[in-house]
């Protein structure tokens, strides 16, 4: 059962062959085994869950449920549910209760899905190894001693190790792509405003996303479903039509179903720091797409090398505004003793950040300063278009762009802890897809093997045209039909 | 030295919207502490601004209102400083691109003891949208500071002015009669009590005939025109006493006392922020387009100067009169009434302008809640042309609607105040004090002009006031031959 697709899982809960009562008691139960290890959920209530649970049953009984109705979820813990503690894994937060849902959490209640817990995170989305959070690092499930990814750590690994049916992310610089590489399972950064940004704690906000992480294009398209739509709360969510990602999904057999797709592949995607193990299995993921019918067209995004940089401008000068509300005065951490007020900013700050947030907030302060802000964030910003740029050039050409997602496999906890500029390479094929604000999505594409004989897996990166999710979503399932990678499991987990 | 003062001004007019600038909490004052504060005024993780199209209306009502460049345009930016009543570190205003640009007010300056009264334009430099902080509230609790956040948020408009004031008198001016403007196309309630309308002055001076500015210290936050006077007088004196006793002014932002009259400084330039100003990401670029200026435009009152120029075309008032009955648009309102209902307007604007208003302000009352109603004003103005009773009886008639007892004819009637414009009756009055009055009748023919006045005088007495003067005077004239 832990293996099932949404669908099946929603077919057995309409057809009253499992409850969402039984079905949540087995994931609490196989959380209760596994989470003290692997250390995805920073915060489980059974009683909330439970009765979530229940609730979704008498919905079933009376009729009233749709495709995800008695489902259950992790939910990263960026996004604020009311009741829950939200704490986007740092100290400043650590007794935050919510008194308010965020736009995500309401539409999945909406639709009667389960809330198994608020999933372990990079602290307030920064960093990609989720070794930044205050409540600890997650293990990898398929290798405990390496790193699931981050900044939705806890997310991929409660994915991959099947302690929740599918699970939320959020994206800024490749915090849902990355890890679903390195974990191996499905997940999808949506265009910039197709899900509302209302109640998910802010890092940067011009590259914020939130999307869906799961074992199959089938169950992102099901989450999306739910997560997508209009919210006038949020001025940057788009203003569009309702759209069913499932609906291509059924054509997507036989022979040839992609037949005159044009995969786009980037060159600087697979030039140097691209890891050759990572970079052969993409190229045996390629070969299957043109099996599908595909023909694959070399493009270039010239401005690739500029991402990264223009990225660790933006994102902390955001970061560093985005974070001032944390001052202690009305809620989150508040130094124990301090002479005046700003003594209180300033241990309280000290004190409630870990190392990597005040190193971002330290940049974007940095770069925001009278005097510096024209070289740095200005500069960045008309980069920032270039690079956009380069994305509308290559879709003259084709209709996916793709390539890795990740420039190797799963590190080792620690590794990179100690050079930051190392971590942020991580991000290398994912930030200019958030800096143009695009679609991208990883699906697993096999395994390869680490310098100490490890099978990891690697996951293949398709980056969309604005609003074109269901495409890519037709174009992962396409794969994933004839491939079973998506459905592979860690051993030792099962 | 001949010295000269420069004076420019910053004000923060608070927008009458019922909700925040970008959330959907109340704006209404004085509410117990906090419970106007949504989740997006505490600023709790995760909230999104959302911009309140009312607030921008009334910005385009202004950029109308002072015939202002407006860019089709203008972006959001992020003022980033920490204080306990700024929820999320940071206030949201507009930097580079504000809503209302360049635009232009006509003041009038009223006589001061040496000089006549005088119109002069100022220049407005801009006028952005922005959002209030919430108030630190000290010793409530003791040894605590609170926070009340129910101000957080509300929605202001800054004008700013170039630096084109020259006195104190010109500085109030300006502000009364933007006080009076925001307050006539509806987006301010004009409440400097509650705040809603708040003043911060650039004072700084240089040698009459020089072109270079002098160093600017910033007043802040005056909310009286009193205040504003005061402060810029004293100010003024005390940069014009520094520099000559070989001072120099430096940069500084000063507060004023009401208590003892002066100013002192807060802080100096020195330890100014840097508030790291960026495009505000969660809000996307305003939009103006012709079209909702257009829109806007069909809900906006006439303006005080179409009226003024209206009043003096059409009812041949004078300038003087016209800008007076425009100082407000309850007052203009009232006016427009008066004569509407019949009225002539010149003797309706002495009314408005004289007897009413002088008791409005007597009794501290608004035009609006004045118990003569515009229409019972007409009436009895009617009754005066009409010739069925005296001015002097009108004032009483007056008096008699102020105090509520009844319609203008019944009062008459009842305090008998009818004029007697019989001319039989008037010549036997004349007969009669002509007769008691020899010795006066003698100095008029003797040429003393006064006579006749005292005569006039006395037949009035006689008829209890009554008579008609015009036609006593005649009558008399007749009489004396």
């Amino acid at each position: 059962m832990i293996n099932s697709s949404l669908k099946q899982l929603g077919q057995q809960l309409a057809g009253k062959q499992v409850s969402s009562v039984e079905l949540t008691q087995a994931y609490l139960q196989r959380m209760a085994q596994l989470n003290p290890t692997i250390n995805a959920y920073v915060t489980i209530d059974e009683d909330k869950t439970l009765a979530q649970a229940k609730a979704a049953d008498a919905r079933i009984a009376a009729g009233d449920f749709g495709p995800l109705t008695g489902i259950p979820l992790a939910q990263k813990d960026i996004f604020c549910a009311k009741g829950w503690r939200t704490t986007c894994s740092s100290k400043m937060l650590e007794n935050f209760i919510s008194p308010y849902d965020a736009h995500v959490i309401s539409q999945f209640d909406a639709a009667g899905a389960v809330n198994l817990g608020k999933t372990n995170m990079d602290e307030f989305a920064m960093g990609s190894s989720n070794e930044t959070s205050y409540f600890g690092g997650v293990k990898n499930p398929w290798d405990f001693d390496r790193v699931p990814g981050g900044s939705s750590g806890g997310s991929a690994a409660a994915v991959a190790a099947r302690l929740c049916a599918a699970a939320t992310g959020t994206d800024t610089g490749g915090s849902i792509r990355q890890p679903a590489s390195l974990c191996g399972f499905t997940g999808l950064k949506p265009t910039y405003g197709l899900v509302s940004r209302y109640g998910m704690i802010a890092f940067a906000s011009s590259l914020d996303q939130a999307g869906p992480m799961a074992k199959s294009a089938e169950d992102c398209a099901l989450m999306l479903n739910v997560m997508a739509g209009f919210d006038e709360r949020d001025s940057t969510s788009v203003n569009r039509e309702k759209e069913d990602y499932t609906r291509g999904l059924a054509a997507m057999q036989g022979e040839q179903p992609l037949k005159g797709l044009r995969i786009g592949l980037p060159k600087e995607y697979f030039a140097e720091g691209l890891n050759a193990e990572v970079a052969k299995v993409i190229e045996t993921a390629i070969a299957e797409y043109k099996k599908l019918g595909a023909e694959i067209v070399d493009i270039s995004l010239p401005n690739n090398n500029l991402s990264i940089p223009v990225y660790y401008v933006l994102a902390p000068a955001e970061a560093s505004s985005n974070l001032s509300r944390y001052d202690g005065v009305r809620y989150g951490h508040r130094a124990a003793e301090y002479n005046d007020l700003l003594d209180m900013y300033m241990k309280s700050r000290a004190e409630g950040f870990g190392a990597e947030v005040k190193r971002r907030i330290l940049i974007g302060t940095y770069v925001l300063s009278a005097g510096y802000y024209d070289a740095y964030y200005l500069k960045a910003q008309q980069i920032r278009r270039l690079i956009a740029q380069d994305f509308v050039e290559a879709f003259k050409h084709c209709d996916v762009i793709m390539g890795p997602a990740a420039p190797s496999t799963a590190f080792k906890a620690g590794e990179k802890t100690s050079d930051p500029v190392a971590m942020y390479l991580e991000d290398l094929y994912t930030i200019a897809v958030n800096l143009a604000g695009l679609p991208g999505m990883s699906i697993p594409a096999g395994f390869a093997q680490s310098s100490d004989g490890k099978a990891l897996p690697v996951g293949l990166q398709l980056i969309g045209n604005y609003f074109d999710e269901a495409r890519m979503l037709e174009i992962g399932h396409a794969y994933q039909q004839v491939t079973d990678w998506h459905t592979r499991m860690p051993e030792g987990i099962a | 030295m001949q010295w000269e003062v420069v004076i420019g001004l910053e004000t923060h007019v608070q927008l009458q919207t019922r909700s925040k600038q970008f959330s959907g909490a109340s704006t209404t004052y004085g509410a117990e502490p906090n419970t106007q504060a949504c989740e997006v005024s505490i600023a709790l993780p995760g909230v999104l601004p959302v911009l309140n199209k009312k607030a921008v209306e009334c910005a385009i009502k202004f950029g109308l209102a002072i015939d202002a460049e407006m860019a089709p345009r203008s972006v959001f930016s992020r003022k980033n400083y920490f204080y306990p009543d700024l929820p999320k570190g940071y206030q949201i205003s507009q930097f580079e691109l504000p809503v209302v640009g360049k635009g232009k007010m006509t003041i009038q300056v009223p006589a001061g003891k040496n000089t006549e009264a005088y119109e002069k334009v100022i220049n407005i430099t801009r006028a952005h949208l922005e959002e209030d902080a919430g108030k630190s509230v000290h010793g409530a609790v003791e040894g605590m500071s609170g926070i009340d956040l129910n101000r957080a948020g509300t929605p202001l408009l800054e004008i700013v002015t170039e630096p084109d004031m020259r006195s104190a008198a010109e500085a109030v001016a300006y502000a009364k009669k933007l006080h009076e403007l925001v307050q006539w196309i509806g987006i301010c309630d004009g409440n400097m009590q509650e705040g809603s309308f708040r003043c911060d002055v650039n004072v700084s001076v240089r040698p009459k005939g020089t072109e270079k500015f002098g160093t600017r210290r910033e007043i802040k936050n005056l909310n009286s025109f009193k205040f504003m006077q005061q402060a810029i007088e004293y100010e003024t004196q005390w940069q014009i006493e520094t520099l000559e006793d070989g001072g120099t002014i430096q940069q500084a932002t000063v507060l004023f006392n009401p208590d003892t009259g002066e100013t002192r400084a807060m802080r100096t330039k020195e330890e100014a922020n840097d508030y790291r100003y960026f495009p505000d990401p969660d809000l996307l670029p305003l939009e103006v387009t012709e079209a909702d200026k257009a829109r806007v435009k069909a809900d906006m009152p006439e303006l005080p100067q179409a009226l003024q120029a209206r009043f003096i075309s059409e009812y041949q008032l004078s300038s003087y009169d016209a800008s007076t009955l425009t100082a407000s648009r309850a007052q203009a309102d009232y006016f427009v009434a008066v004569v509407n209902a019949g009225a002539e307007p010149k003797q309706a604007a002495n009314w408005v302008m004289g007897a009413l208003s002088a008791k409005l302000n007597a009794e501290e009352k608004a035009i609006a809640d004045s118990p003569v109603s515009a229409a019972q004003l007409s009436a009895l103005l009617k009754r005066i042309a009409d010739n069925t009773i005296s001015n002097n009886a009108a004032k009483q008639v007056f008096e008699g609607l102020w105090a509520g007892e009844g319609e203008v004819d019944a009062i008459i009637e009842a305090k008998g105040l009818k004029q007697v414009s019989d001319t039989g009756a008037i010549e036997a009055i004349i007969n009669e004090v002509l007769a008691a009055n020899q010795a006066m009748v003698e100095e008029f023919r003797a040429g003393k002009e006064k006579a006749f006045n005292a005569l006039v005088g006395q037949c009035m007495k006689a008829s209890k006031g009554k008579a008609n003067p015009a036609q006593v005077n005649e009558l008399l004239k007749k009489a004396l031959g």
